[in-house]
C-alpha cells in the first residue's frame, strides 16, 4: 500500500477527531465556559500564573510532551505489523489521549491550577496520593535509564551524528549567553542557532566520532551511557536559562523544521509500505500482540506524562477555559501525527521487505534506529538529501529530545530525592549535588540492568510505557471523580480507564513470564513492582467508584 | 484596493515581524519565566538578609552602607519575612503587621 493513502487516512480521521470529538467533549462533557475566571487571571502573579496566548502555549505544551518517545513506541511496535500500530495510534489519540490530555488541563484548571498529583490527594483519597508518587518515581527512574539507552544506541550506529549533537549542546550554551546579556536580539540569536544546528549537520558526515565497540572492560555503549548521564547530572545542576531554556527553544524550531522534511518528503517520494500489514512472521521471542501492543505505543497514543505536564505548567497559564481544547487535544493530536510519522519511516523508509525484516530481527531491537534509517531513505529519495546527512538530521533530532527529556527527569528526581531528604531529615540528601548524584545512581542500576551493555535491546521498553499508562489511568480516575460529582456523563473517560488497566495488567503477566524464561530476575523483580502499583491503582479505581455510587444513591434518597 | 495594500505593505511586513517576534519571545521566555523568577527571588531574599541583618544581631561589616537601603527595602519587607517562615515581622521595632 501507499504510504500517503496511509498518512492521509490517518491525518484525516485525527483531523475529525479534533473537528467533531473534541468539540462534542468540550461542550457537552467538559462544558468548557469561555467567561470562567481561570487561574492564570486570578492569581496572576507575573511568575507562575501568566495569561498566555493559546498558540504559544500550545506551542510549549507540544514541544514539552513531545519527545523521543513517541518516536521509539511505534518504531519499536511495528515489528507486529503496519496496521496495528497504525490502528492504536489513530483510535488512541482521538478517543484517548486528547480527552485525557484536556480532561488533565481542564481538572487542574478548575482546582487553582494544582499539579495532577496534588488533585489526586484532593479529589480521590491520599492514599491515591501515595500510590501517584510512587509511578512517577517509578516513571522518571525508566525513562532516564532508557533514552540514555537509545541515545547510546544511536551514538554507536550513527557516528556521524556525534558532533552534531554535542555540537548543538554548544550552540544551545552560546545562545543562552548571547540572550542573557542581550547581546543580541531573539530573532537575530534564532537564525543564527538553526543555521548553526543545520551546518553542524551537514558536516557531521565529514567528522564522524566512533566509538570503539570495546573500551577497557566496558562496552562502547556503556561508555557512552556513563557519559551521558554525567552530562545529564550537570545540565540538571545548571541555571536553567544556561542551557536548558536556549536548547528547548532551538529543539522546538527544529522539530517543526524537521516534521515539514519529513512529511513533506513523504509526500514527494509516496514509498510503498514494505513491511507487512499484520506481521505473521515475528522474530522468535516476541511477545503476544494483543496486550504489548497497548504498552509498547505509549507516547502517540495516551501518555500520562502529558497530565503531568498539563498540571504542572500549562493550567497555569490558560488564557480562558476555551483553550483546553485546543491546547489540550491538539497537543495530543500534534504528537499523534509525530507518531504517525514514525510509523511511516520505519515501515515504508525501507527498499525491500528483506531489508526491513533484517532490521526487525528481534524485539526491541529496530526501535528509533529503525525511524533514522528509513526516514533518511524517505527524505534523500524524496528531496534529495544526500543520505547520510538526512540519517544525521534524524538522529539529531531523535537524540536531542531524548536528551532534553533526561535531563529535565533528572532534575524532577533530584528534587523528590531532596523533599525526602526533607520528610525524613536528612540534611546530606537536600544538598543538590547529593540528590543529583543519587538520582543518577538510581538510573544507571536500572540502564545497566536494562541491557546497557547493547545486547539485549530495548527490552525495557514496554515496561516503561505500562508505567506511563498506570499514570494516565490515575489522571482519568481524577477527571472522571469530577465529572460523576458534577453530575455528567463519566463513560467518555472512565472506558479509556478500564481499558488501559485491563491492558496494562495483562502486559505485565506477559512479561512476567518471559522475563522469567529469560532468566533475567532484575527486570522480573522490577515487573512486580509495577505490578503491584497496577493492581493498588486498580483497586484505588473500584474503591472510588464504589464510593461515589453510595454517594449518588445517599443524594438520591 | 491595490493602492491601499502597496501603501501598507511596508507597515505590513513591520506589524507582521512584530507579531512573529512577539510570539518568538513568547516561545522562549514562557517555559521558564516561574525558573528564573524564582530563582531571581532567592537572590533578592539573600539581599534582603544581608540588609537587615544588623537588626537581627548578625554583625555586618557593610552595616554602615547597608542602613541607607533600608527604606528602599521595606516595602518588600512583608512578603520577605511571610517567605522565610515567619508569620510576624521578627524585628520588635519594625512591625509592618
Amino acid at each position: 500500500m501507499s504510504a500517503v493513502i496511509l498518512l492521509a487516512l490517518g491525518l484525516g480521521f485525527m483531523a475529525l477527531g479534533y473537528l467533531v470529538y473534541s468539540k462534542f467533549i468540550a461542550e457537552k462533557i467538559f462544558r468548557l465556559d469561555p467567561d470562567f475566571k481561570t487561574p492564570a487571571h486570578e492569581f496572576e502573579d507575573g511568575i507562575d500564573f501568566v495569561p498566555t496566548n493559546r498558540y504559544v502555549l500550545w506551542g510549549h505544551h507540544f514541544t514539552s510532551v513531545a519527545g523521543a518517545a513517541p518516536i521509539v513506541g511505534p518504531a519499536i511496535a511495528v515489528i507486529w505489523g503496519w496496521l496495528p500500530a497504525a490502528l492504536w495510534v489513530v483510535i488512541g489519540t482521538v478517543l484517548f489521549a486528547g480527552v485525557h490530555d484536556s480532561g488533565a488541563v481542564w481538572a487542574s484548571v478548575r482546582n487553582k491550577a494544582r499539579s495532577v498529583g496534588a488533585l489526586t490527594g484532593d479529589v480521590v483519597g491520599k492514599r491515591a496520593r501515595s500510590v501517584f508518587m510512587i509511578v512517577i518515581f517509578l516513571l522518571l527512574l525508566m525513562v532516564n535509564a532508557v533514552f540514555a539507552v537509545v541515545i547510546a544506541g544511536l551514538m554507536m550506529d550513527f557516528s556521524s551524528a556525534v558532533v552534531p549533537v554535542w555540537g548543538a549542546i554548544a550552540v544551545a550554551l552560546i545562545i543562552g549567553q548571547l540572550i542573557y546579556r542581550r547581546i543580541l536580539s531573539l530573532g537575530m540569536v534564532s537564525i543564527i542557532g538553526v543555521v548553526a544546528l543545520y551546518a553542524l549537520i551537514g558536516i557531521g558526515p565529514s567528522v564522524p566520532v566512533q566509538m570503539p565497540e570495546q573500551v577497557g572492560a566496558l562496552s562502547g555503549n556503556a561508555v557512552w551511557i556513563l557519559i551521558l548521564f554525567g552530562y545529564a547530572a550537570i545540565a540538571s545542576l545548571l541555571p536553567v536559562w544556561m542551557l536548558l531554556q536556549p536548547r528547548d527553544y532551538i529543539n522546538g524550531l527544529q522539530l517543526f523544521i524537521g516534521l515539514i522534511i519529513l512529511y513533506g518528503a513523504l509526500v514527494v517520494f509516496n514509498p510503498s509500505l514494505v513491511a507487512p500489514m499484520v506481521n505473521t512472521d515475528v522474530p522468535e521471542g516476541t511477545p503476544s500482540m494483543l496486550p504489548l501492543l497497548f504498552v509498547t505505543i505509549a507516547c502517540g497514543a495516551i501518555s500520562g506524562f502529558h497530565g503531568l505536564v498539563a498540571g504542572g505548567t500549562t493550567s497555569k497559564q490558560l488564557n480562558k477555559e476555551s483553550d483546553v481544547r485546543f491546547v489540550g487535544y491538539f497537543g495530543a493530536v500534534g504528537e499523534g501525527m509525530l507518531a504517525l510519522g514514525a510509523i511511516l519511516a520505519a515501515t515504508a523508509g525501507f527498499a525491500t521487505y528483506g531489508e526491513w525484516s533484517a532490521m526487525y530481527d528481534a524485539f526491541g531491537k529496530g526501535g528509533v534506529n529503525a525511524f533514522v534509517e528509513g526516514g533518511a531513505y524517505i527524505i534523500s529519495n524524496g528531496i534529495g538529501l544526500p543520505e547520510a546527512t538526512a540519517s544525521t538530521l534524524l538522529t539529531v533530532m531523535a537524540a536531542l529530545f531524548a536528551g532534553t527529556t533526561m535531563d529535565t527527569g533528572l532534575r524532577l528526581q533530584r528534587y523528590i530525592f531532596q523533599e525526602w531528604g526533607e520528610i525524613y531529615n536528612q540534611q546530606w540528601m537536600k544538598k543538590p549535588a547529593v540528590a543529583t548524584l543519587l538520582a543518577v545512581g538510581s538510573c544507571l542500576v536500572l540502564a545497566f540492568g536494562a541491557g546497557a551493555d547493547g545486547s539485549g535491546g530495548l527490552i525495557i521498553w514496554p515496561l516503561f510505557g505500562t508505567t506511563n499508562q498506570l499514570l494516565a489511568g490515575l489522571t482519568l480516575l481524577v477527571v472522571t471523580v469530577m465529572l460523576r460529582r458534577l453530575g455528567r456523563p463519566t463513560v467518555y473517560t472512565l472506558a479509556p480507564l478500564v481499558f488501559l488497566l485491563v491492558m496494562t495488567v495483562l502486559a505485565l503477566f506477559a512479561q512476567l513470564k518471559s522475563f522469567y524464561m529469560a532468566e533475567n530476575y532484575f527486570l522480573l523483580g522490577l515487573d512486580i513492582v509495577v505490578l503491584i502499583a497496577s493492581i493498588l491503582v486498580a483497586m484505588e479505581c473500584v474503591a472510588t467508584l464504589k464510593r461515589l455510587r453510595q454517594e449518588s444513591a445517599e443524594q438520591a434518597s | 484596493m491595490s493602492d491601499d495594500a502597496d501603501l501598507s505593505r511596508g507597515e505590513r511586513l513591520k506589524a507582521w515581524l512584530s507579531r512573529a517576534r512577539y510570539y518568538a519571545e513568547e516561545f522562549y521566555s514562557a517555559p521558564y519565566r516561574g525558573a528564573i523568577a524564582r530563582a531571581k527571588r532567592d537572590e533578592d531574599d539573600l539581599f534582603m538578609l544581608m540588609v537587615f541583618s544588623e537588626l537581627m544581631g548578625v554583625p555586618n561589616p557593610v552595616g554602615y552602607y547597608t542602613l541607607e537601603l533600608q527604606p528602599l527595602m521595606l516595602e518588600r519587607f512583608h512578603d520577605w519575612h511571610r517567605r522565610m517562615g515567619m508569620e510576624h515581622s521578627p524585628l520588635d521595632d519594625m512591625r509592618c503587621c
